[in-house]
């Protein structure tokens, strides 16, 4: 199964973005292999629709599980739509490894 | 640019997609959006009579946005009834709180789409999760 953590760095001791579609890296983590990728976002500076683009890659990545701090009203219905779990953490700063911690255990 | 908009909680969105007035003779192709939200903020105070406190808590935002919300609804309905205007209701910012789960442990917030079997919580496997909607701070 596919998660996607939302990060401000590409790597893993980067911050937690509490931003869906304006986060500036999507971590990939594969559940069975244990593997984390780092995705660039390209659509952050977009002035509009950066979550509905961002929720489109979502899905084209064939992600089940989106971790971030909140999701825009047009993010949450895509997600809602192809049935990826969308996960809220509003803690402050936390990394990514944290929660790929908390993940594995 | 301006504060991002937190989400308002709809504890039971409208079960109508809109109203219509008729013997008109004006018509008229404007309509009147209510928000979700509005529709919720109107119910609470004025169906349901609870106090702009409880309210705001049940929706999630402070009293005086209550407040903003509240009379938005009114001024919108005032005017759909005056001028005789189509009311269509919108999804605005809101969102349903039967799908949110909030996990007591970790107190991370989450879905459970249809396609995942395990209802535990995502993050910590905890199973002491409820419903949003029991939670009214």
């Amino acid at each position: 199964m596919m998660t996607v953590i939302t990060s401000s760095g590409n790597n893993k001791n980067s911050l937690f973005d509490k931003r869906f579609g304006r986060t500036a890296w999507f971590c990939l983590y594969d559940e069975e292999t244990k593997k984390t990728t780092f995705i660039e976002n390209t659509d952050n500076e977009t002035s509009n629709g950066a979550g509905t683009k961002a929720a489109e890659k979502m899905v084209e990545l064939k992600v089940e599980k989106v971790i971030s701090g909140d999701f825009g009203p047009k993010a949450k219905d895509l997600l809602d739509k192809f049935n990826i779990q969308m996960v809220i953490i509003q803690d402050d700063g936390i990394k990514v490894k944290d929660i790929l911690e908390k993940l594995k255990q | 640019m301006p504060r991002r908009r937190r989400l308002r909680k709809v504890v039971a969105p409208p079960i109508f997609s809109g109203y219509k007035p008729y013997g008109t003779n004006c018509e008229s192709d404007e309509t009147i959006e209510l928000l979700y939200e509005e529709y919720e903020a109107l119910k609470l105070a004025d169906y349901d009579h609870m106090n702009h406190q409880d309210a705001s808590e049940l929706m999630g935002v402070s009293r005086p946005t209550f407040a903003r919300i509240y009379k938005s609804a009114r001024i919108k309905i005032a005017r759909a009834l005056v001028e005789a205007k189509v009311i269509r209701m919108v999804y605005g910012n809101a969102w349903m709180d039967k799908k949110w789960f909030i996990c007591n442990d970790c107190h991370s917030r989450f879905t459970i789409p249809k396609s995942v079997s395990k209802k535990s919580c995502p993050i910590c496997g905890s199973e002491n999760k409820e419903t949003l909607k029991n939670q009214n701070n």
